[in-house]
């Protein structure tokens, strides 16, 4: 079962206690407490998840989120002490794929890191299409025309859910709910970053959006195929 | 005019005055009707007011430029006062150039008809003398007519165009005398016409010379000139009167009295458009540097502090450029001063949450360990982990809402406006509160939400301050229905949150949003709630543009009300819900007169609470902390139940509720903090009241 977790943070007593609480659950915990040493601590552990402190000794979570961003699309889960809003979009916007406020629940943060990795668990043979885009659920591959995007698992969970109901608007909560798991209403800044990243990847012309739509007012649904 | 005009000069004068005068009142009267006509066309006839402003339409353009333009002001101003003086000017020279001329004229000719009477005399006298009264009556007649028209030819010889002698008849209409005393005069003047007849009448009684202005005709239809008639009453050389007239036109007089004014006129328009080319002249001059300066403040005011104005010379001009130069310079300093502060402020609260964020994350965890292995432990031990368990949750939502309340103040919040139907954000909140209720025994009722209620809004904030608002309104509704409205109107949405719990007290209603309130600061804390709650709503509400009001009565329950402006950025200019609502004491009392009180459940089906039955058992319940006097829990409800079914005593009695009540709603006040010994007082005390009575 998946269940490394490297926890980079620079508080010990926290990452103790966060190794305390995720080995409690069934997860493998490693630890890391510089920024500097994130990256080689990551090649080395092949976590399955990442919990990432945004501020860090060394190069700061930011600048970690982005290099194991671009060498792998292991889902990241931000721990953060900010909640303003700059502060959160500039973490998600880095790469990672949720966050946290400190003081968190240790049954929240279980629960977000559960969400994550059963996301990138569960293939069901299916085959989508979305605009020009060929979606093979199982295989985990988004094509245009035969040229396959790279996309996190996070941005193609999301345009799964929106690709599996065409016919449907999402509203923001209700993605977060499926892509995310959060069962009651969080903050939908989080939505709104990871569309324009996915956008960013999956649109011809990411200011006219054709694959993922906005419906003002109310949420996205996907493109006319 | 001079006072030493004699009577003709008045007369000759008045033609050409007259129509100065006349024409320039008449301005003037004209003015003045108009004026009332424009002022007063509130109250009069609206046809009137119709036509006023038909009119006024399309001057409307040129009155915006005439009120915003003090330059082209000043100029007309400049214009129209020295118009005003040179005609004066022009009116009192003319005045005078003409009465020196007139009687310079009057003068001359009186001298010269003396002469010419003198000489008349004369010669009648000279040929009565040489008659020697032999000359019968026969030919005298012809003798004397020959002899007149004579002394007419010669007397007028003297003056060729510069004044004429006319001979008339004494006895205006004896006509057996026509041949021999008909008219005579010089020239080709037409003599009937010309002598006013009132002179030649005149002339019949007295002796002495007589002087007329008149005019001159050559014939009946001539327009004729102006001039001055002398006449006398002569007797020829037969003894018989006849009048003698001298005529003396006014040509030359009218002449130099022409050029002078042309000469005023001239030098008018000059000195009009000269003094309004100077006017021009010095009101630019002052007017460009205001000018400027207005421009400059404008764009300081939007933002660019180092616009400065440009300052020449020494002048109060200058002056007050390096006046308003240093005000904008202090400026600039102070507002980078507050920016940089504003900044250290932020950067402190965000280094301060990470600070205390992280160590109580792990207290936090720690403490939900222990918390979960709390069994394993001996009593004490495991009551020590319960306290722990909740006290760190409240630290925890302290520190939240203290660093928020912060980020308002250093100005570091920003709203995150979208389109966002209000019912969703309501029913989330509701739900959300549902197991609260349901401990309290209270029902959630949602009303006006049939059609869309949608805002420009942050949908976080906006959910944060109505779960505070349904939480508050449940926590102290004594399990009472909450009544949660929907509404939009007028380009406002609005969402009022009812109770009829304990209610507020007169003044509470604005100081139940200051920071750490407490109805009564002595008594312990016992329930959730950081006292932060409502100051954070007020400031969330305050970022959207939009307004948090709080209405309330003792035990009648209260109702807060959040408006916000349906496009962000919006002025609100009042809410689609009444702050007080329907079936609130004070309505109910009004609107339905004698009937008793709490029986009528109107107001929208809002429903009126339990109460009339009997004290609700409820709450004493539910109460969490059981630290409230017991004997003011009851109190409640025998509070409420006398005033509905004590109809009898209800008329005299509603009198004095009403105006111990009345101030509450204009202050009034629900404590979202407010507390159980709060509400026990306040029980306690209606109660005394009640016995009292």
């Amino acid at each position: 079962m998946k269940g490394r977790v490297l926890v980079v943070d620079d508080d010990t007593a926290l990452a103790e206690m966060l190794g305390i609480v995720l080995r409690g659950e069934g997860f493998e915990p490693s630890f890391v407490a510089d920024g500097d040493k994130a990256l080689a601590a990551f090649r080395e552990a092949k976590p399955d998840l990442v919990l990432l402190d945004l501020m860090l000794p060394g190069r700061d979570g930011i600048e970690v989120c982005r290099l194991i961003r671009a060498e792998s699309g292991v889902p990241i889960v931000m721990l953060t002490a900010k909640s303003d809003t700059v502060d959160v979009v500039v973490g998600l916007e880095s790469g990672a794929d949720d966050y946290i406020i400190k003081p968190f629940k240790p049954k929240e943060l279980v629960a977000r890191i559960r969400a994550r990795l059963r996301r990138s668990e569960e293939p069901a043979p299916e085959q989508l299409t979305i605009g020009d885009l060929v979606i093979d659920v199982a295989g985990h591959s988004v094509k245009r025309e035969g040229q396959s995007i790279a996309l996190t698992p996070l941005e193609f969970d999301l345009l799964v859910a929106l690709a599996r109901k065409p016919w449907q608007v999402f509203t923001r909560e209700v993605l977060l709910e499926q892509v995310w798991g959060y069962r009651h209403a969080a903050d939908t800044r989080l939505v709104n970053v990871h569309v324009q990243r996915l956008r960013s990847k999956v649109e011809k012309d990411p200011e006219r959006p054709e694959i993922v739509v906005t419906v003002r007012g109310v949420g996205y649904k996907a493109g006319p195929s | 005019m001079s006072g030493n005009g004699a009577a003709p000069e008045r007369g000759v004068g008045r033609p050409v005055d007259t129509a100065g005068g006349i024409s320039l009142l008449r301005r003037l009267w004209r003015a003045a009707r108009q004026l009332p006509d424009g002022a007063a066309s509130g109250p009069v006839h609206p046809v009137l007011r119709l036509y006023v402003r038909w009119v006024r339409r399309p001057l409307l353009p040129a009155m915006r430029l005439w009120r915003r333009n003090i330059q082209l002001r000043v100029v007309a101003t400049t214009l129209l006062m020295s118009l005003g003086v040179v005609l004066l000017l022009g009116v009192v020279v003319i005045g005078q150039v003409r009465n020196g001329l007139l009687e310079a004229k009057r003068h001359a000719s009186q001298s010269q008809a003396e002469g010419g009477f003198k000489a008349a005399r004369d010669a009648a006298d000279t040929v009565s003398d040489g008659r020697g009264g032999q000359d019968g009556a026969q030919s005298g007649g012809r003798d004397t007519g020959a002899w007149l028209t004579g002394l007419v030819q010669q007397l007028a010889s003297g003056g060729q165009g510069v004044y004429h002698v006319v001979a008339l008849s004494s006895g205006g209409g004896d006509t057996s005398a026509v041949g021999a005393r008909g008219p005579r005069a010089s020239g080709d003047l037409d003599p009937e016409h010309s002598i006013p007849a009132d002179l030649r009448k005149q002339l019949d009684l007295k002796t002495g010379a007589l002087e007329r202005s008149a005019t001159i005709k050559h014939s009946a239809a001539d327009e004729g000139e102006p001039a001055l008639v002398v006449g006398k009453r002569m007797y020829g050389p037969d003894g018989k009167a006849y009048q003698l007239y001298y005529l003396f036109p006014y040509t030359q007089e009218e002449k130099s009295l022409k050029l002078v004014k042309g000469t005023l006129l001239t030098a008018g328009v000059f000195v009009v458009v000269l003094l309004g080319a100077i006017a021009w002249l010095v009101v630019r001059q002052i007017v460009t540097p205001v000018r400027m300066a207005a421009s400059i403040s404008e764009r300081l005011a939007a933002g660019v502090l180092q616009e400065r104005m440009k300052v020449t010379g020494e002048d109060d001009i200058a002056r007050l450029g390096e006046a308003f130069n240093k005000m904008a310079q202090n400026l600039q300093v102070k507002i980078q001063q507050l920016e940089q502060l504003s900044r250290m402020q932020r950067r402190f609260v965000s280094d301060v949450s990470h600070e205390l964020r992280t160590p109580l994350t792990t207290v936090r965890m720690a403490a939900e360990v222990i918390h979960e292995a709390r069994e394993d432990f001996d009593p004490v031990t495991a009551r020590s982990a319960e306290l722990l368990y909740g006290q760190v949750d409240r630290f925890e939502s302290l520190l939240a809402d203290l660093l928020e309340i912060s980020r308002f103040d250093a100005g570091a919040a920003a709203l995150e406006a979208e389109p966002v139907d209000l019912r969703d954000v309501v029913h989330r909140v509701v739900d959300g509160a549902l197991p609260l209720a349901e401990r309290k025994g209270t029902k959630l009722l949602v009303r006006g939400g049939e059609q869309p209620v949608v805002a420009e809004a942050d949908s976080r904030r906006v959910e944060r301050v109505l779960r505070n608002l349904v939480v508050n309104a449940v926590e102290h509704g004594e399990g009472r229905d909450v009544v949660v409205r929907l509404a939009t109107a007028g380009g406002a949405v609005a969402v009022a949150v009812r109770d009829y719990g304990v209610g507020l007290k007169p003044g509470e209603a604005t100081r139940v949003f200051n920071r750490f309130w407490r109805a009564d600061p002595a008594r312990a804390r016992t329930t959730g709630g950081t006292g932060l709650g409502l100051s954070i709503a007020v400031e969330d509400a305050r970022l959207h543009g939009g307004w948090l009001q709080a209405w309330g009565e003792p035990g009648g329950g209260s109702q807060f009300r959040l408006t916000l402006p349906r496009t962000a950025g919006d002025t609100l200019r009042g809410s689609p819900i009444p702050l007080e609502p329907d079936d609130s004491r004070r309505n109910r009392g009004m609107n339905e007169a004698g009937v008793p009180l709490a029986v009528s459940g109107r107001g929208g089906g809002a429903p009126v609470p339990a109460a009339p039955t009997g004290p609700s058992p409820v709450p004493a319940q539910t109460r969490p902390t059981p630290t409230v006097d017991p004997t003011a829990l009851p109190g409640s409800g025998a509070r409420v139940v006398p005033r509905p079914g004590g109809a009898p005593f209800d008329r005299a009695d509603r009198p004095q509720p009403e105006r111990s009540e009345r101030p509450e709603k204009a202050s009034g006040a629900a404590g979202s903090d407010a507390r159980d010994e709060e509400r026990a007082d306040a029980r306690a005390g209606r109660e005394g009241q009640a016995r009292g009575r």
